[in-house]
């Protein structure tokens, strides 16, 4: 091992006014690399070193106003631009209901810059100091003033132990730190690396299944909804006696193109016979049924239809004026593409529905669908002059 | 080192002295005897028999916590007696009433710090430690309030697959916001003031695990003046920031119930009460721990009776200001002629819920009025008392806006009676678990008392010089 270098000497006092005074005489003959330690903030000390005044207040000032700006930018993208929140009509952005997150944003960004950038220029953390090879460093911490001038400095010589001396130092020490001193030992480096290449694995397991294919259900950590207690079809039950969860129709129950069994005509459910479609009413005709075809195609149909049955009800007129580009006009219901459909057909279209338009055999009763067939056809002859 | 449990009380004769106040530290003038009285509570190897016994209790009902948290989960939050009319009940007057008890934590740390009350020393450490259990209790309620607790991220703006963002128009969005940066920054002051009293403790340490422990969290911390120059800027910045904060995250708290149009809730005196009476209850939180520790940690030279005496004129004007608010609202309730308004508050005082109005009343408005008797501020159990009393019945402040005001609303027939079930009560009683588990292991393992702090305040620390005139 070879001779250890001298880090610096440091030199105790046992209270403030001794610390002061020596820091003024240090000062004044010229040195440049020392400090004090002390317990805590002595008031004085930082005049007596001609310590200058920190920048860290208008870094605090910058982050401060940029977490207030950066606190509006985030209400305005989320709630007035990318996804407009419309709240009992008022407008999209008012800047009063946003002043709190924004106070709040100030306050947690200047704080966060206040801490952290406060230890980044003190150099901290930094577990290694060669001061803390020092015996009597350790009681800087209690009750103990130390001066401690550094090695570097182009003053340091013999004429320092003499400057302290003479300042009331009541102890000094040469601070003399082993050779290999400060380096971080080899087995908490190899640890270090460990610890740093399993950390790794996470991120690059993420980045690899973002660009490769699976034909795997993907991960659900909270399945919430998706798996029910239901049973699934075909599934096998324990609680019915034959073995199965999904039941049989009960006694009694009909097909719907069963509809002699059930005494109406044939194709009066489906508006089908024999898997064509009818050609005419399976209902009897009468003034009734018209009118009442008049008074459901009203209800019913005309709304987009239009009440002659042109294409143009309220909801299509209103859905152009809003220039809706994903509107599709409502058929137009003179044109021959529709008188050509015989009966059976404009029912069936009634019941299941036919491109956008939706079905209607759960608001429209049977009876009152063949009314309405019966009151088109009317609507059709009248329109051509029939 | 000194014996400090000679130390006496200090007399009215030296307390009555106002143009030579008794000093802050009693019984010495060395900052040795500080180190040492603080320390020894750490260092010891093992701790006084009452810190066992309230371990143990409090980290039953942490378990009991645990077991509440998990059947919640696990069933649903119909195991709480939220119900219609009443379905904010229970979790949010318990999230009120433990984010309260925080703020005086950072009205001692940050307010008293910028006055320059330099009897803040004293207490400011275990205040803070308080601040930060006490949020941590709060933030849980509404944490597992919403019922699918594994969405609850949904509350920040992350994005997301759905494009959905939250409503920043929402005070409860505000309430994120508010609470989270009120912890961030809380626990950023109490880390920051503890690091100088954690180097010490690595100073002292004997064993290897303590000094990696101690020394791994004082970052290398070697007083250093260039860096206690910065130190004392950032925590002067701190506690400027702090203090718009500790009064705005209340009066967040208070939006919650004031932006809407309920009547009870729906009025403008509802922040400045808020935040008077989470001050009143976090002193009155402060007063119920500082007699107890101080006595059982040996600390009664730090924290002297004019300490305590201090805290009970806080806890008296604060009461006060409570009390006043509560005479405010109900004339403002008549005053403004609005019959709903007056409903409200007939119903409060008389209505099925008078016994709770009436425990209210009497714990926060009529019990501190004995402080204005000198014998009274002076006497430890008179202000144990009267701290466990202002403590119950900031619970019930909470309790009586929550519930007597959702209890009976515009619709009779849907009038109903709120009773908590007895999963209520026990997550309650296990939020004080957590609290005192919390707190016991910090009294036990972390300076109670701010060293670096206390030091700064003792004649000693000043120096005299004839060029070094103190700005005291």
């Amino acid at each position: 091992m070879t001779t250890p270098k001298t880090h610096g000497i440091i030199a105790e006092f046992d209270s403030v006014d001794a610390i002061i005074a020596a820091a003024n005489q240090v000062r004044e003959a010229g040195y440049t690399k020392w400090d004090c330690h002390t317990p805590f903030p002595v008031h004085g000390l930082d005049d007596a070193m001609a310590i200058k005044q920190t920048k860290l207040p208008w870094l605090v000032l910058v982050m401060g106003i940029s977490g207030c700006l950066g606190g509006m930018f985030l209400q305005w993208w989320t709630n007035a631009y990318d996804y407009v929140y419309i709240i009992s009509g008022k407008p999209a952005w008012s800047l009063p209901a946003n002043i709190p997150v924004m106070f709040e944003m100030t306050i947690l960004f200047s704080a966060l810059t206040a801490f952290f950038s406060m230890w980044i220029i003190n150099n901290l953390p930094k577990w290694y100091n060669p001061l803390f090879h020092a015996a009597s460093f350790t009681k800087v911490t209690d009750d103990r003033f130390v001066l401690a001038i550094e090695s570097r400095d182009p003053l340091y010589g013999e004429a320092t132990r003499g400057l302290l001396q003479s300042a009331g130092a009541l102890a000094m020490e040469e601070v003399n730190p082993p050779e290999d001193d400060g380096l971080m030992p080899s087995k908490l480096k190899g640890w270090l690396g460990v610890v740093f290449s399993l950390m790794l694995l996470p991120p690059v397991m993420i980045a690899s299944s973002m660009y490769s294919n699976s034909s795997e259900p993907r991960v659900h950590l909270v399945p919430d909804m998706d798996s029910q207690m239901s049973f699934g079809e075909q599934e096998a039950s324990s609680f019915f006696a034959d073995g199965r969860s999904m039941r049989a129709p009960i006694a009694g129950t009909y097909a719907q193109e069963d509809d002699h069994l059930l005494g109406e005509k044939p194709g009066y459910y489906t508006g089908k016979e024999d898997g064509a479609y009818l050609t005419a009413l399976p209902v009897e005709v009468t003034q009734e049924l018209m009118a009442r075809g008049q008074e459901r195609f009203g209800i019913y149909c005309g709304v987009c239809h239009g009440m002659g049955g042109k294409g143009d009800g309220a909801v299509s007129r209103r859905a152009q004026k809003l220039e809706m580009a994903t509107w599709v006009q409502p058929a137009d219901l003179h044109t021959d593409l529709v008188k050509v459909q015989p009966p059976g057909q404009i029912f069936e279209t009634m019941t299941n529905g036919i491109r956008t338009m939706p079905g209607y055999a759960r608001q429209i009763p049977v009876q009152d669908r063949w009314a309405i067939v019966l009151y088109l056809q009317a609507l059709q002859r009248a329109s051509a002059g029939e | 080192m000194a014996d400090f449990t000679a130390v006496k009380e200090l007399t009215d004769a030296q307390l009555d002295d106002l143009v030579h106040p008794p000093q802050l530290v009693q019984g010495t003038e060395k900052f040795h005897d500080i180190t040492e009285s603080v320390c020894v509570v750490a260092e010891a190897h093992r701790a006084p028999k009452a810190w066992y016994v309230a371990f143990g209790i409090a980290v039953t009902f942490l378990g009991i916590l645990g077991a509440m948290i998990f059947h919640l989960v696990t069933t649903g939050v119909g195991v709480w007696g939220n119900n219609q009319p009443v379905a904010w009940g229970w979790p949010i007057v318990n999230f009120v009433f433990w984010v309260g008890i925080g703020h005086a934590g950072t009205l001692i740390s940050a307010v008293l710090f910028l006055f320059r009350q330099g009897w803040r020393t004293g207490i400011n450490r275990f205040a803070e430690a308080m601040t930060i259990f006490a949020v941590i209790c709060a933030g849980m309620f509404p944490a597992i309030h919403v019922g699918r607790i594994w969405v609850i991220y949904w509350v920040f703006p992350i994005p997301n697959q759905m494009d959905m963002w939250p409503n920043f128009r929402s005070p409860l969005l505000w309430d994120v916001f508010a609470v989270s940066t009120y912890f961030t920054v809380s626990l950023l002051f109490w880390y920051m003031g503890l690091v100088p009293d954690l180097a010490t403790q690595r100073d002292r340490a004997k064993t290897k695990l303590r000094k990696m422990l101690y020394g791994a969290f004082a970052l290398g911390w070697n007083g250093s003046n260039r860096q206690w120059h910065r130190y004392e800027r950032a925590y002067l910045i701190l506690a400027a920031l702090a203090t718009p904060l500790v009064l705005s995250v209340h009066s967040v708290v208070s939006f919650d119930f004031a932006i809407s149009q309920l009547p009870g809730w729906h009025t403008t005196i509802f922040p400045p009460y808020f935040v008077a009476g989470a001050i009143f209850s976090g002193f009155a939180m402060v007063m119920t721990l500082a007699v107890p520790a101080r006595q059982l940690f040996g600390l009664k030279h730090l924290i002297t009776m004019r300490h305590l005496e201090l805290i009970n004129k806080v806890i008296m004007a604060t009461g006060m200001l409570v009390g006043y608010a509560y005479a405010m609202e109900a004339f403002m309730a008549w005053y403004s002629g609005n019959k709903y308004e007056g409903f409200t508050f007939v119903n409060r005082a008389f209505g099925p819920y008078a016994w709770a109005y009436w425990i209210m009343v009497s714990c926060n408005v009529i019990s501190p009025q004995i402080f204005w008797f000198k014998k009274a501020r002076r006497s430890i159990p008179i202000m144990f008392i009267v701290s466990i009393f202002v403590n119950i019945g900031m619970w019930f402040e909470r309790f009586v806006i929550v519930v007597t005001s959702l209890n009976r609303d515009f619709l009779p027939s849907s009038w109903n009676y709120f009773t908590p079930t007895i999963v209520d009560l026990l997550t309650l009683m296990g939020s004080f678990g957590l609290f005192f588990t919390l707190f016991l292991l910090f009294c036990r393992w972390l300076p109670q008392v701010a060293m670096a702090e206390v030091k700064n305040v003792m004649p000693a620390a000043h120096a005299h010089g004839p060029d070094h005139e103190e700005d005291q």
